[in-house]
């Protein structure tokens, strides 16, 4: 059987739940992120990008979203919020900026969004 | 014998550390969430705890998905703060108190949970803010107890469930009680509340079930182990998980509490924040 043959959990709008095939899927993106928690591999990636994901054995979609820097993309490719948030901050991008970018919002729409739930 | 006098909710966010870093706390933005704290820092000051258990999840310092453990308890003399990918200024590291670690791994796995213990454990915002928080200038605060974090999976599904956290709480309550010395302990419950930061729903905040899950963990902590963690996802959202750290607190308290502060504000960052400080009856 294959890993992607089954799944533990039902659909949430929105939302990629990130569990065991997730994570087989994502584990070289995550691992590069996770590496950026060291200054000297933020550093080594924005030298050169290309050979810092190669290093790590990313796929191709997985290259692409990185480039493209687009977060809905790295979590397509298998990739945790929690790694792709050291990767975003290389970028300097806080989350509202991921959240702006993933909902389609601007920053502002995104800001206010967040304020009028606690309406 | 150790004594258990209460325990202290906060929500982690990074954004916190930097409003702290950058002296925050009377900003606009910022002074409805820091409101939450000053009668803390009163019964802080006033029952001068010995020991900090800090339970909260690691984001990814701590851990990686190549070994993720369920339940980690530190078993260290100190526990460095370290990068954790936004090159924020690094705190000294938090004085440990490794007997008592070992102390409650050993009553824990009898009691049949199994806990990863740490030697070394570099701790990040999910650990460091709360401290802050509670203790302003932590780790140098004239009275910062000796810390022992305790980190729960919710970066990876499956994470335990709430039943799990809950009864974790209870089993830590057996084992802190047998330790020999007496010693003042207060438990912290790190994480949450209602949140999500990935996805299409990103920005997602449930003011609702926020407000109803700081209800029942005051005296029905129970009825909340009927939430599924599917449900927890749905109805707090993907991180809104971190619930579960309340829970492993709450249970470490006994069955009866008092609550002697509440607030609860949206938004911090992306995250509707919630503060209490429940003592033991």
């Amino acid at each position: 059987m294959d890993i992607n043959d089954f799944g533990h959990h039902s659909h949430i709008e929105g939302t990629t739940l990130f569990d065991g095939k997730r994570a087989m899927k994502g584990y070289a993106l995550n691992k590069m992120c996770y590496s950026f928690n060291a200054g000297d591999a933020r550093a080594a990636y924005l030298a050169d990008p290309e050979a810092y994901m190669a290093q790590f054995g990313l796929n191709d979609a997985q290259k692409q979203a990185c480039r493209d820097e687009n977060v809905l993309a790295m979590i397509a490719a298998g990739g945790n919020i929690y790694y792709l948030a050291k990767f975003a901050g290389i970028f300097k991008l806080s989350v509202q900026d991921v959240g702006a970018q993933q909902t389609g919002m601007t920053v502002e729409a995104f800001k206010q969004k967040l304020v009028d739930q606690g309406k | 014998m150790a004594r258990i006098l209460g325990g202290i909710t906060t929500s982690h966010i990074p954004a916190v550390g930097n409003a702290i870093a950058n002296n925050l706390q009377d900003d606009p933005y910022w002074k409805p969430f820091f409101d939450g704290y000053p009668k803390v820092h009163e019964w802080l000051a006033d029952n001068k705890p010995d020991i900090v258990i800090n339970i909260y999840n690691d984001h990814g310092l701590g851990f990686f998905l190549d070994k993720m453990p369920t339940f980690a308890i530190g078993a260290a003399h100190e526990y460095k703060n370290e990068d954790e990918g936004w090159g924020i200024p690094q705190l000294d590291p938090f004085p440990g108190a490794p007997e008592m670690s070992w102390h409650i791994i050993e009553g824990m796995v009898e009691d049949e949970f199994d806990i990863t213990s740490c030697q070394e454990l570099a701790v990040e915002h999910g650990f460091v803010v709360p401290m802050q928080l509670f203790w302003p200038g932590a780790p140098l605060h004239p009275d910062m107890p000796k810390a022992i974090p305790i980190s729960a999976n919710t970066v990876q599904h499956p994470i335990p469930t709430m039943n799990r956290a809950l009864n974790f709480g209870k089993s830590l309550r057996k084992a802190i009680e047998s330790f020999p010395e007496d010693l003042k302990v207060v438990v912290l419950g790190a994480g949450g509340l209602s949140h999500q930061l990935d996805g299409e729903r990103a920005g997602f905040i449930n003011k609702d079930f926020d407000q109803m899950c700081m209800e029942k963990i005051v005296s029905a902590p129970e009825e909340l182990t009927s939430i599924s963690r599917h449900d927890l996802v749905r109805q707090a959202g993907a991180q809104g998980t971190e619930f579960l750290m309340w829970m492993m607190m709450r249970g470490a308290l006994g069955d009866n509490v008092t609550e002697l502060t509440h607030n609860y504000h949206i938004p911090i960052s992306n995250t509707g924040a919630g503060t209490m400080l429940l003592e033991c009856e």
